[in-house]
Parts: structure tokens; C-alpha cells; sequence
């Protein structure tokens, strides 16, 4: 399974953190220090897997934003790339070319793709078309501000 | 702001986000977000009932902000209202916010799982994914209990969605592995294993997750799925890349469900069903062939889903293990990745190929790959590449190529990144010894590796290339030799020092007939060194010497006065004054017979484990280390036969303080003088085991015991290490007893242990000990309770055994345990009168005990009545005629009986004597009573 998948910039801003398992938060600290610095720390055409502890990481870069997930010795590096390939698809596909602002800026969309996809840090759903859909479903169901805010205020 | 807000977009949190965006410095974002945390927290507390989108804005806020590495400590109540909103969105957001920052506060537990509830059986698929996503999220044991019971029902149930029934598989999977106790299959374990079997790729994608768990723990009862993975992995893999339409991605088909199906089939050993092998076998071999076909696309996803499935097959073909083909086939298809322009390839190909060069069948055809391997550790441009290359070498060195590893990890080693130069000498150092077939290879490689990188040779390195030469005498005089030869380097790493020093002090005599390396000049080159040594390498140095003395009586004048000079009679380390002041003596005044006893030539070493292997299991984790030293013979050639080990014992157990390499020469016996003062220093005899035998035993203290006689309370035990202090209660025959162990050192004790052992079989006292932890920092204190039952009298105390390790060696301390029968005293007032019938009815001669003896305190009579009633009895006044007399009564509680007794105390000032008589209705009692508090005055 995997363990954790953290999105971070260049300059090492963490924006997205998920954790598939219990961490407390200073572990948690430690851990993201840890990535970032070791990821950042690599050359270019290294290549995208590292031992850690008892994890293996494997990240990749896309633009200005590296992906980094932590697994179990036994998973399979290949298709974890995959895994964060798939990601990054998903919110392309949502955000429309998507950037690292759209993370920043609807970080809670990205968390909600992120459970549709992964969950227990496990892949769920793998096909495009069936995740996309579950996320527009979920989009129409909600209403605009203004539906909102010509309610009133109990 | 981002060009597209899907949804609802929330303009204040984007305002928000944009304004922590723009702050130019910690302290202006900080200040901000106070700023927002104050605002939050009034609308929160305002009198004005907030509506939901408001609600959920500022829970969104709280969100980020605590994202952003802040703390939170309000809203949770506010987001779990959320939940129960009917709107989606709000829903989303309260759950997202319990999700990341879950309180352990119970009240709210209570209140997220009724929402849960709530959406569970909502019947609405959308609620029902999000109130699972929640449990998978948060995975609390709270939530396993309320919902454990719940989730297989939905998982397995006909008309749940497709969709609700991926998470709920893998909902049920994070449970199942945060409390496996909670999760019962039982009655569903065959409908969850026909998942398998779903039309919907995605449900099988996901339960098939968790029937791989499963299986895993349980491999018995979900064995059914083997043949169902089989059949379902064959439709997989001979499908046309179009055949599952969303479900190939990038022209593979389905390589997630292929790699979990394959993974899955790991769980088992191969299949016995040959129509199920045979298919099995089928798949394996049309993914081998599917490798060497034209890629259908030129994009890196296709490459990659479509060698992760290759890689997983390859996994489970080494996993059987049974099938020569198949393994020679994998072997060669990762010798082509070894060479493959992708780094990741050659990477994972190296690391694939260390577990294959364990299996008899393909152990051969790795080793032909061993030159490519070699050029990937020499040119590889990616560290943790040229890693696996070292590993790999590692695992595949054998005793035909092991000179060439050997000498291409050390010449690696001169170059290697820092960050694995140690594991590197530890694998060096392993595989030396292994597959040394003669010993000066052996030394010269050791000695090599501690020249090329002797900043990274640990102890155990050194300490185990000086147990081998001890051990064999045909490699002594090459091991001198070549040593002597490494010291003549102008400048040489410390740990050539101390291996110099200590194979010339025992075996310089082997080289000596060469004017060259005579012993004065042997001597010289040692001497050299001494001044740009550590403390720990010139006590060293100073055993070599005074061995020196031994070895050549010529040299004797020269060392003397090495010794004498103040630098080392007067040296402001207490160990080598120490040891100069003592070999100085010691060589003067011994005779040649005694100085030969005392310094004769260290006797072997017992047989071991290779300490070294132990560091590496240790740096790299159990099951990391694929060559082991586990064969018998070699192991025998190499440390030099078992039969001669056991002497080594003998020296060993002489080392009673461990000190920097105090026990070098056996020499402690000897020594006139022992340096009691223990440091952190670890013995070079005591690193070799675990069980050091190195124990300090304190013997059995008495003085201790007899002090608490009269008193429950105070400090037991007290040495340079440890204190222990001692609080007692007792009431009628029952006793709680609380042991304080204070760690007065700076270092931390490991392994401590401490056991009370009574005779059981004699059936006198109950005791019962509660175990402690068996790390006990510096500076740090542990309790322990004891309670104790007296069933009947008893003489003999419980003895208190206490072990731990204090910087590598074993500390044994014994103790009494101040448990004695008048603890059990119940104090019982009388009169004179029918203290004196009680006195007459106890006349027969061995009802009383009695002792006449001299004070060995003061007998100031506060003192006395103090220790009378600390002994448990009352103290009688206006009893006895003589007021300078002294009695007392009391009954002692035992489970088996009451036992009254009386005693009377005469003190006589003039002659500081006393007499002490003890009259009880058993003979035991009294004689026991009688003897204790004799020792008290």
C-alpha cells in the first residue's frame, strides 16, 4: 500500500499532504522535511525511486510540482508512477491544464479527486472516464453561491 | 486566483489563500493568519447562527490553515455539523476536515460516527462513499467498532453500486489492518473472494486489495481465489489491447488489476491443479514474450505499465522458485534491462535480479552478468543506481568470483558516496570472510579497507580481523608483517594503529628476526603514532607495550622509560596513568616466569556469529541481508576450529571493568590494582556476544538487608551505576513493596531486567513482581511493585536479581529483598498483668529464644524505642519493674496461623551489653525475631 503521497514545489512548499496511514504530526514534520530534501537533492535523469527506512519512495516531476509517495517494500515502483501519472491526469482533465495554483487555490478539490482515485492507499478506480464522472457528479450536485446566498441566514 | 473555480467557488477562501500568498515573511503570514483565526473565532461564538456556506467557508479556512503547519484547536464542532448537512458540498468539506485533523476526543467520535451512520444508510450512493471514505481516511479503532460489523454487509450486499462497493472494500481493508481483531469474515469470506469474479473491472481492482490482505493472514481459507485470480489474469493478458476499453490504459490492458492478481498469486505456494498451472504458466510465459515485442507506443506510460506487469511476474516466478525455464527466462530478460537506456529499468533490474541470484536454478546465470553489474557501480551517474549495483554484487559473490567483487567494491570504495561508504566496508569486510580461502588474502583486504576508508570501519570490523588472526596461527606472521609494513605510511588512519598494536604485541616476535622490523624498531614505528592517537588507542598502545617487555626483554629499558616520562606516569587520563604507573611496577618487580604468565599470548576466541554480519542485519533490517554466513564448514576454517575456543572464556570473564580495550592482554587478573571506575568504553572480548560474559556481580548484600529490619522505607542499594530506593507498606499478612531504580549515570541502560526469585515449592511467601521497562534512560528512574503474601513464618528473604547493560557490559546485581517475618507484626496492647500471664503460659523451653549481646550503637533510649516500634510489635509501657527494661507484644499474620509474641529487652549501660528474650507460641518465630532484632542495637 501506499503510505503517503505529498505534492511539493521546487522551493520545497508543501501543497498537498495525504496520509494513508496514522502519523503523528511532528513524524509527519520530520517526514515531509525529509522528502523534500532528499527529492529535491537528486540530479536530473536520476532515476525516480529511492530506498527510505523501510519505504520505498518514488516521485516525479511535472512542471514546477514533484509528487513523491512513500510504499511498502513489496509494491511495484513502475506502477506507482504510473499511480501519480494517473493523478495528474485527473486534475488536468478537471482543472484544465491544470498549474500548481489550481492546487493551491482548490486544494479541497484536489483532496476530493484524491479519494475518488486512492483510497486506504489503495487504488480504487482506475479508469478515466468512470473517475471523471463520479467527480462532475459530485460537482453538479452543488450549488452556485448565489443559490446560496438567497437562502436566509437562520 | 486561478483561472477556473469549478463548482461553488469560495471567494473568501481564495481572498484569504491569495493574501497568505502575498505575504513576504513568516511573521506578516503568521500575523495574517491570527488575524483570520480571531475572525473565525468570533463568527463561531457570535450570537448570529451562521448559515452552511458560511460554516463551511471558515471550516475550509481552518482546513488550510492547518495545512499550512499551524495548529488548530477550535471548529471541529462546526465541521462536524457540517456532516449532517443535506448539501453535498457542506457534507464534503465536514468530512474532509474530520478526515485530516481527527480528534481523539470522544464526545465528537460519538457525533461523527452517528453522522456516518446517518449517510451509510442513506441509500444514497454519493452520501455513502463519502461517510466510507471518511472511516478509510480516519480508520480509528472507535470507527472499526461501531462500523466493522456493518461494511461487509454493504460490500457483498446485491444492490449496492459499484462505485459504493470499491470503497467499501477498501474501507474494510484499512480496518481490517488497524484492528484485525474487529474485522470478521467469516460467513462472507467466499462471497468477497468471488469478487474476483465481478463484471466491474474497477470493483475487482479494488477487492481484490483486500482479498491479497486476507489471504496473506489467512491463506486457508481464501485459497479458492487462487484458481480464480488465474482464470481471471488469463483473460487479462491474452485480450486485445482494445478489449477493456477504459480499463487498458496507454494500449496495456488493465495493468493495475494484472499487477494485484499477480501479487495476490504470491500469497501461495504454485498452484496444484495442473490445468491451473498450466494455464498460470501460460500467462507468465506470454508476458516474457510480450516484452520482446515492438512497443505499441513510444510514451513512457506505456514502457512503464507494461514492465511493471513484467516485473510482478518475474516477482512470482522467483517467488515459486520451481521452474528452471521460467527463472532462466527472467534472468535474461532483467540482463537486457541491466543495459536499458531508462535509468529506472537498470535500476529496478539490479534490484529484481539480487533476490534471483538466491535461487539455485538462476544463481549461475546472474553471475554471468557480473561484468555489466561491475561498470554499473563504476559509471553509473545516480547514487542509489550504484547502490543496487553493490548490492547486487553483494548477493551474487560466491567463492569463485569473490577476489573480483572484493577487489571492485574496494576500488569503488575509494570513490563511493559517503552516504553508503559504511554498508559498503560491512559488505567488504562480510564477504572477505566468507569466502577467504587464504588468510593473507583475507588480512590484506581488511587491512586495505581500513586504509582506503578507515573513517567508516566500525569496531566490529577491527575487532573481527584481530579474533581471526588470534585464531590461526598460519596467517600470524603475515599478519605481522603486513601490518608492520601498512605502519611505515607516514600518515595512517587510527584504526591501523590499533590493529598495529595490537597483532605486533602479541606476534612481533614473528617478524623480529629481520633487522628491518626488529623490536626496537617494531617498538619505534608503534611509538610514532602514540601522539597523534585517541585515549581509547594509547592505553592500547601502552598493553602492546608492556606485552613488548614480554616478548623482547631488550626491549625493556626503552619501554620503561617511555613509561616513567611524565607524559604517562603523570597523564591527566586516569586510564593510561593508570596503566603506565602498573606496567611500570609490574615490569619491574614480576620475575620473567611471572611476567610471562601474566602476558602470555591471548588464548583463542570462541566461535561467534560474525558480529559484522549482526551490524549490517541491523543497519538494513531483518531479512536485507541475502548472503548469510550460515555455512557450518566455513565458518570452522575460518575461526580456526570450535575445539580450541574455550579458553578464551577464561580471559573474557577476568575483564571485571570495562574500560577503552581495558581487557586487551587477559591482564586483569594480573593487575595489582584494578581501575574500578567503569566508563562507556566497550570491551573488545564483550562486543563479540550478546551475552557478554563480562558480568560485575555485587554478591549478595547483607548490610542492606539488616537496615531495614526496623524501617520500610529508605535506600536499599547503592553503587557508581545505580540506586535503588525501597518504600514498604504492610498490613496484616500482606506487603506492597516499591522499588525505585535510579540510573545515576548519563548513559542509558539497556536489557534491564530484574527477577525475585523465593522457593516456590517451600510455599512461604507469595510474591509477585510487575516486569519493567527494559530501557532505562540516564539520569532517569523506573518503580516497580511488589507484592508479597506470607502464607507461614519463614527465615529466608526473597532475593532481588538485577540485570542490565551499562555500556556493552553486563551488570549482575544481587540483592536480599528486605521482606523478614516481623513485617508481619501486629501491634497488640496489654496490660502488665496479662502480659505476664501471657510470659508464664509460653514457658516451655523452646518457645523462648534468647541472646545476650554487646551494643554496637549508642543506647539512647529515644533511639531504642524508635527501632522496637519500627519493629511492628507495641511498645509496653509500665510493665515491666526495672522502667529501664523494655517490652513489647505483638501478633504476626500469617495466612497459615497467628503468632503472638512477647520479647523483653534489657539494656545494661554500665557494661553496653543487652539481653534480648523472645517468647512465642512457635519456636521459628522466636529464634528468627530473636536474631534480627539482635543485630539492630
Amino acid at each position: 500500500m501506499m503510505h503517503f503521497l505529498l505534492l511539493f514545489s521546487r522551493q520545497g512548499k508543501l501543497r498537498l499532504q495525504k496520509w494513508f496511514t496514522p502519523v503523528p504530526e511532528r513524524e509527519k514534520k520530520k517526514i515531509v522535511r525529509d522528502m523534500t530534501t532528499m527529492v529535491l537533492g537528486r540530479k536530473p535523469r536520476s532515476c525516480n525511486f529511492l530506498h527510505w527506512k523501510d519505504l520505498k519512495i518514488v516521485y516525479k516531476k511535472y512542471a514546477s510540482l514533484y509528487f513523491c509517495c512513500g510504499l511498502d517494500a513489496e509494491e511495484n515502483e513502475l506502477l506507482a508512477l504510473e499511480v501519480l501519472h494517473r493523478y495528474v491526469e485527473l486534475l488536468d482533465k478537471y482543472f484544465g491544464n491544470v498549474c500548481e495554483l489550481d492546487i493551491i487555490f482548490n486544494f479541497e478539490k484536489a483532496y476530493f479527486i484524491l479519494d475518488e482515485f486512492l483510497l486506504g492507499g489503495e487504488v480504487q478506480e482506475t479508469s478515466k472516464q468512470v473517475l471523471s464522472r463520479s467527480i462532475e457528479a459530485s460537482d453538479m450536485l452543488q450549488e452556485t453561491m448565489e443559490e446560496y446566498m438567497s437562502k436566509p441566514a437562520f | 486566483m486561478p483561472a477556473v473555480s469549478k463548482g461553488d467557488g469560495m471567494r473568501g477562501l481564495a481572498v484569504f489563500i491569495s493574501d497568505i500568498r502575498n505575504c513576504k515573511s513568516k511573521e506578516a503570514e503568521i500575523k495574517r493568519i491570527n488575524k483570520e483565526l480571531a475572525n473565525i473565532r468570533s463568527k463561531f461564538k457570535g450570537d448570529k447562527a451562521l448559515d452552511g456556506y458560511s460554516k463551511k467557508k471558515y471550516v475550509c479556512k481552518l482546513l488550510f490553515i492547518f495545512l499550512l503547519g499551524h495548529d488548530i484547536d477550535f471548529g471541529h464542532m462546526e465541521a462536524v455539523n457540517l456532516l449532517s448537512s443535506n448539501k453535498y458540498t457542506e457534507k464534503q468539506i465536514g468530512y474532509l476536515f474530520i478526515s485530516v485533523l481527527v480528534n481523539s476526543n470522544s464526545e465528537l467520535i460519538r457525533l461523527i460516527n452517528n453522522a456516518i451512520k446517518n449517510d451509510l444508510s442513506s441509500r444514497n450512493p454519493t452520501f455513502m462513499c463519502l461517510a466510507l471514505h471518511c472511516i478509510a481516511n480516519v480508520g480509528s479503532r472507535e470507527m472499526a467498532e461501531a462500523f466493522a460489523g456493518e461494511i461487509p454487509r454493504i460490500l457483498v450486499a446485491g444492490d449496492t453500486m459499484d462505485s459504493v462497493k470499491q470503497s467499501a472494500a477498501l474501507c474494510l481493508l484499512r480496518l481490517y489492518k488497524a484492528s484485525p481483531d474487529l474485522v470478521l469474515m467469516g460467513e462472507w469470506t467466499s462471497r468477497v473472494v468471488h469478487l474476483l469474479n465481478d463484471q466491474h473491472m474497477g470493483v475487482v481492482t479494488a477487492a481484490i486489495s483486500l482479498i491479497t490482505c486476507l489471504s496473506s493472514k489467512n491463506p486457508d481459507e481464501f485459497k479458492t481465489c487462487v484458481s480464480l485470480a488465474v482464470s481471471r489474469l488469463s483473460r487479462i493478458v491474452s485480450s486485445a489491447s482494445t478489449d477493456l476499453q477504459d480499463y487498458t490504459y496507454y494500449f496495456v490492458p488493465a495493468p493495475w488489476l494484472s499487477c494485484k492478481l499477480l501479487r495476490l498469486l504470491q500469497c501461495y505456494p504454485p498452484p496444484e491443479d495442473g490445468a491451473v498451472k498450466g494455464r498460470l504458466v501460460e500467462c507468465l510465459e506470454t508476458i516474457l514474450n510480450k516484452a520482446q515485442e515492438p512497443p505499441k507506443s513510444k510514451k513512457v506510460q506505456h514502457s512503464n505499465a507494461k514492465n511493471a506487469i513484467l516485473f510482478e511476474a518475474i516477482s512470482l516466478i522467483i517467488h515459486y522458485d520451481s521452474e528452471p525455464n521460467l527463472l532462466v527466462r527472467a534472468c535474461n530478460q532483467l540482463g537486457q534491462f541491466l543495459q536499458h537506456r531508462e535509468t529506472n529499468l537498470r535500476y529496478l533490474a539490479l534490484e529484481s535480479m539480487c533476490t534471483l541470484a538466491s535461487s539455485e536454478f538462476s544463481h549461475e546465470a546472474v553471475k554471468t552478468h557480473i561484468e555489466t553489474v561491475i561498470n554499473a557501480l563504476k559509471t553509473e551517474r545516480d547514487v542509489s543506481v550504484r547502490q543496487r549495483a553493490a548490492d547486487l554484487l553483494y548477493a551474487m559473490c560466491d567463492r569463485s568470483n569473490a577476489k573480483q567483487i572484493v577487489a571492485e567494491m574496494l576500488s569503488y570504495l575509494e570513490t563511493a558516496d559517503y552516504s553508503i561508504r559504511e554498508e559498503m566496508v560491512l559488505k567488504v569486510a562480510i564477504l572477505a570472510e566468507k569466502y577467504a580461502v587464504d588468510y593473507s588474502w583475507y588480512v590484506d583486504t581488511i587491512l586495505n579497507l581500513i586504509r582506503i576508508a578507515g573513517d567508516y570501519v566500525s569496531e566490529e570490523v577491527w575487532y573481527r580481523v584481530i579474533q581471526i588472526v588470534i585464531n590461526r596461527d598460519d596467517v600470524q606472521g603475515y599478519a605481522a608483517k603486513t601490518v608492520f609494513e601498512a605502519l611505515q605510511a607516514p600518515a595512517c588512519h587510527e584504526n591501523m594503529v590499533k590493529v598495529g598494536g595490537y597483532i605486533l604485541g602479541e606476534f612481533g616476535n614473528l617478524i623480529a628476526g629481520d633487522p628491518r622490523s626488529s623490536p626496537l624498531v617494531q617498538f619505534n614505528l608503534l611509538h610514532s603514532k602514540f601522539h597523534l592517537c585517541s585515549v581509547p588507542t594509547r592505553a592500547l598502545l601502552l598493553s602492546a607495550y608492556i606485552k613488548f617487555i614480554n616478548l623482547f626483554p631488550e626491549t625493556k629499558a626503552t619501554i620503561q622509560e617511555v613509561l616513567r616520562s611524565d607524559s604517562q606516569i603523570r597523564n591527566s587520563d586516569v586510564e593510561l596513568q593508570q596503566r603506565a604507573v602498573e606496567y611500570l611496577k609490574l615490569s619491574s618487580i614480576a620475575s620473567t616466569d611471572v611476567l610471562a604468565t601474566v602476558l602470555e599470548e591471548m588464548p583463542p576466541f570462541p566461535e561467534r556469529e560474525s558480529s559484522i554480519l549482526a551490524k549490517l542485519k541491523k543497519k538494513k533490517g531483518p531479512g536485507a541481508v541475502s548472503v548469510e554466513l550460515e555455512d557450518g564448514k566455513e565458518r570452522g576454517e575460518l575461526n580456526g576450529g570450535g575445539d580450541r575456543g574455550g579458553d578464551a572464556a577464561i580471559a573474557a570473564s577476568n575483564a571485571s571493568t570495562p574500560s577503552p580495550s581495558a581487557d586487551l592482554l587477559g591482564l586483569r587478573s594480573a593487575a595489582p590494582v584494578s581501575g574500578a571506575t567503569p566508563s562507556a568504553g566497550s570491551l573488545l572480548v564483550d562486543v563479540f556476544s550478546e551475552a557478554g560474559p563480562a558480568a560485575t556481580s555485587a554478591g549478595v548484600n547483607d548490610d542492606g538487608f539488616l537496615r531495614f529490619v526496623c524501617k520500610n522505607n529508605g535506600v536499599l542499594f547503592e553503587n557508581q551505576l545505580l540506586q535503588i530506593g525501597i518504600k514498604s507498606e504492610y498490613r496484616q499478612n500482606l506487603g506492597r513493596m516499591y522499588l525505585f531504580y535510579g540510573n545515576k549515570t548519563s548513559v542509558q541502560f539497556v536489557s534491564f531486567n530484574t527477577t525475585v526469585s523465593y522457593e516456590i515449592k517451600s510455599r512461604i511467601l507469595n510474591v509477585q513482581t510487575k516486569t519493567v521497562e527494559p530501557l532505562v534512560e540516564g539520569g532517569a528512574q523506573v518503580q516497580q511493585v511488589i507484592n508479597i503474601e506470607c502464607l507461614t513464618d519463614f527465615i529466608d528473604a526473597p532475593l532481588l536479581n538485577i540485570k542490565f547493560r551499562y555500556g556493552g557490559a553486563l551488570q549482575n546485581i544481587s540483592l536480599k529483598l528486605p521482606v523478614t517475618i516481623n513485617k508481619f507484626f501486629q501491634p497488640t496492647e496489654m496490660a502488665a498483668a496479662d502480659f505476664f500471664q501471657r510470659w508464664k503460659q509460653l514457658s516451655q523451653p523452646q518457645q523462648e529464644a534468647q541472646k545476650i549481646f554487646k551494643a554496637s550503637h549508642g543506647m539512647d533510649t529515644e533511639v531504642l524505642k524508635a527501632k522496637l516500634l519500627g519493629l511492628g510489635t507495641a511498645l509496653l509501657e509500665n510493665v515491666d519493674p526495672n522502667p529501664e527494661n523494655y517490652v513489647c507484644a505483638g501478633v504476626i499474620q500469617t495466612k497459615a496461623q497467628q503468632v503472638g509474641c512477647l520479647l523483653r529487652l534489657e539494656p545494661n549501660a554500665q557494661a553496653q551489653m543487652y539481653r534480648l528474650t523472645l517468647r512465642s507460641s512457635k519456636d521459628t518465630v522466636s529464634q528468627r525475631v530473636c536474631d534480627l532484632l539482635a543485630e539492630q542495637f
